[in-house]
């Protein structure tokens, strides 16, 4: 769980952030429309798995049903522009306030409990709502899903239909939320999260609010996840249970601690890795979701911290003489 | 009034499965504070080889013995060779737990096929039964006193026998349980391996009636979470009345409200949780 350095006092990160930033605005030219989706998948997952580290990393709460919000505002984002044809400025906040209402239900049910409790319930909540998505097929098509769900439409002269301008409206919307997230967990809120994180009982002595802290967090990360699975929903232009399934509940977990739990960078690189892996999985087999299990197992045995502890490790060990 | 004692019957039965599923649950949580995610993986595998069994020989009382013996030691082999590493290390237990799930699921996946199939019932439970007024399959009978046979011999177990008396040393104070000569160690995996057992036993007697399919693992951990939330972990009684609980609701639900089925089951849960966060018989 390492803190981010100051930007100011690490001037090649902010060099690296600039060629960063230059290197994605170019991508569409450097690369085909397949690749590019592949890109814009990676960037929304990133976003997703960000959401779940400001609860994992800087709140110490391990969710295991985080896919529940992001599918809850894809269904609401595709069935208002579907069936209501609401353009993204309406449908994106629907989803959003979906996601925001779920959590706020839902984080009121998980926190009341804690450890293997906590685990145990977001999991079963996020599975009730698989079996809605499921069931009520009047609302949400069952096993079918909902596709055709069209593309924003901005009013701008380039149509959303095609990847590259699809590209820069979710990399806009990601950084923008990224840069929130980034200056949530350094705000004095963020440093109280972490304090939770470290020990509720003494921040229960300095007189904070613990419940509350957990509480706003918790909801936080449903808003973000939510946005995510708003983006999602108009990247496939289809929602189908699958979004809501302890699968990919699991997947962004595993993005999470793949990545590094506690660092908002680790999880982004771990949900492009995933992402990347997936696709190049699922290319030559169909046996992915035993391939996500292997590599649950590898991940837990072998790098329990992740790629940032990886790193850190490898740091502490070339610095001793 | 015949229609409700047929549904409220099968609501029990299906509710004796949930208690063999959460009671191995409940143990493995008690001593050794592992969430088990696997357990529904033991379910559906107990399904799977049960039915292989069967098709083999016909016989499904070896369908039951090589079913839940087998998953015993999938279950003990996990227990000593990949959780003992991370003791009371609640989230690295839990993760390696989900990847297992997963890679049980399409294993079962790749070797039984995607499409549902059906266990036929054993021969000597294969008729009806006239109970007063109505006429009900013995073999859900059968089920619902197998859940108590084993409910009772749990229950001796724990209270009645040596190897129960250290059971509960190590889920009161493992260190001091250690201390006094107690194997500790074999106790963890004898009480893993009972789980999982518990739970093939499940799968392989749910089999006739629900079925066995991909997705059923999953299915049946949500259930058996929602058992243990409603009873509370830990708790051999919490998994019994929770399982009823359960059961009764999930039956009911689905006749009464086909598209909202967990809605029913989730609604008690929200309200326990509500009041009594650690379940009815748990303890914090």
């Amino acid at each position: 769980m390492s803190e981010p350095a100051p930007i100011h006092t690490r001037p090649w990160i902010a060099a690296g952030s600039l060629a960063g930033i230059l290197l994605a605005l170019a991508l569409p030219y450097l690369l085909s429309s397949y690749y590019l989706g592949l890109v814009i998948k990676m960037v929304i997952f990133a976003l997703f798995a960000m959401s779940l580290d400001l609860l994992i990393g800087y709140t110490g709460l391990a969710s295991l049903g985080h896919a529940a919000y992001f599918g809850v505002a894809a269904y609401a984002t595709g069935l208002v522009a579907l069936r209501l044809g609401w353009n993204v400025w309406l449908a994106l906040p629907a989803g959003m306030l979906m996601a925001a209402l779920t959590g706020a239900l839902f984080g009121l049910l998980a926190l009341r409990a804690r450890g293997s409790y906590f685990l145990m319930i977001t999991l079963a909540l996020s599975q009730v709502l698989w079996g809605i998505a499921f069931g009520w097929r009047s609302l949400t098509g069952g096993d079918d899903g909902l596709p055709d769900v069209p593309r924003p439409d901005l009013g701008l002269p380039w149509s959303l239909t095609d990847n590259t301008p699809f590209y820069y409206f979710v990399l806009v919307i990601a950084g923008v939320a990224a840069f929130l997230l980034i200056r949530i967990v350094n705000s004095p809120f963020g440093y109280a999260l972490r304090g939770v994180r470290e020990s509720e009982t003494r921040m229960l002595a300095l007189g904070y609010n613990v419940w509350r802290y957990k509480y706003v967090s918790f909801v936080l990360a449903s808003v973000f996840a939510g946005l995510a699975g708003c983006l999602y929903v108009y990247f496939n232009r289809f929602v189908s249970p699958d979004y809501v399934h302890v699968v990919r509940s699991a997947e962004v977990l595993l993005m999470v601690i793949l990545g590094g739990a506690g660092s908002l960078i680790g999880p982004a690189i771990g949900a492009a890795l995933i992402v990347l892996f997936e696709n190049v999985v699922s290319a030559h087999t169909e046996r992915w979701l035993m391939v996500l299990g292997f590599v649950y197992v590898i991940v837990t045995l072998y790098a329990p911290r992740g790629l940032t502890g990886l790193v850190q490790d490898f740091r502490k060990r070339s610095a001793r003489p | 009034m015949n229609v409700w004692a047929i549904h409220a019957l099968n609501g029990v039965s299906f509710g004796m499965l949930l208690f063999l599923l959460a009671a191995g649950l409940s143990l493995i949580y008690g001593l050794m504070k592992i969430l088990n995610l696997t357990h529904g993986s033991y379910y559906l595998l107990g399904g799977y080889i049960g039915l292989t069994v069967v098709r083999a020989t016909g016989s499904f009382l070896l369908a039951v013995a090589v079913a839940s013996v087998s998953v015993a030691i999938i279950g003990a082999l996990m227990e000593r060779f990949f959780l003992r590493r991370f003791h009371l290390q609640e989230l690295p237990q839990t993760l390696l737990t989900f990847g297992f799930l997963f890679i049980f699921a399409d294993l079962a996946l790749w070797i039984w096929g995607g499409n549902p199939q059906t266990m036929p019932k054993p021969e000597a439970f294969g008729h009806s039964v006239q109970l007063g007024a109505i006429t009900y399959p013995s073999y859900r009978l059968f089920i619902i006193g197998i859940g108590l046979v084993v409910g009772v011999l749990l229950w001796w177990f724990q209270e009645g026998t040596r190897a129960g008396a250290m059971l509960r040393a190590g889920v009161d104070d493992e260190e001091i349980a250690r201390a006094l000569g107690i194997n500790v160690s074999l106790l963890f995996t004898l009480v893993f391996a009972l789980g999982a057992f518990l739970a093939a036993l499940g799968g392989v007697l749910g089999g006739p009636i629900m079925g066995v399919y991909p997705g059923a693992d999953f299915e049946v951990l949500l259930l058996g979470f929602v058992v243990v939330i409603i009873g509370g972990l830990g708790s051999l009684k919490g998994a019994l009345v929770g399982g009823l609980v359960v059961g009764l609701l999930d039956n009911f639900g689905k006749v009464f409200f086909p598209e909202f089925a967990l809605f029913t089951i989730f609604v008690p849960m929200a309200l326990i949780l509500a009041v009594r966060p650690t379940g009815l018989f748990g303890r914090e």
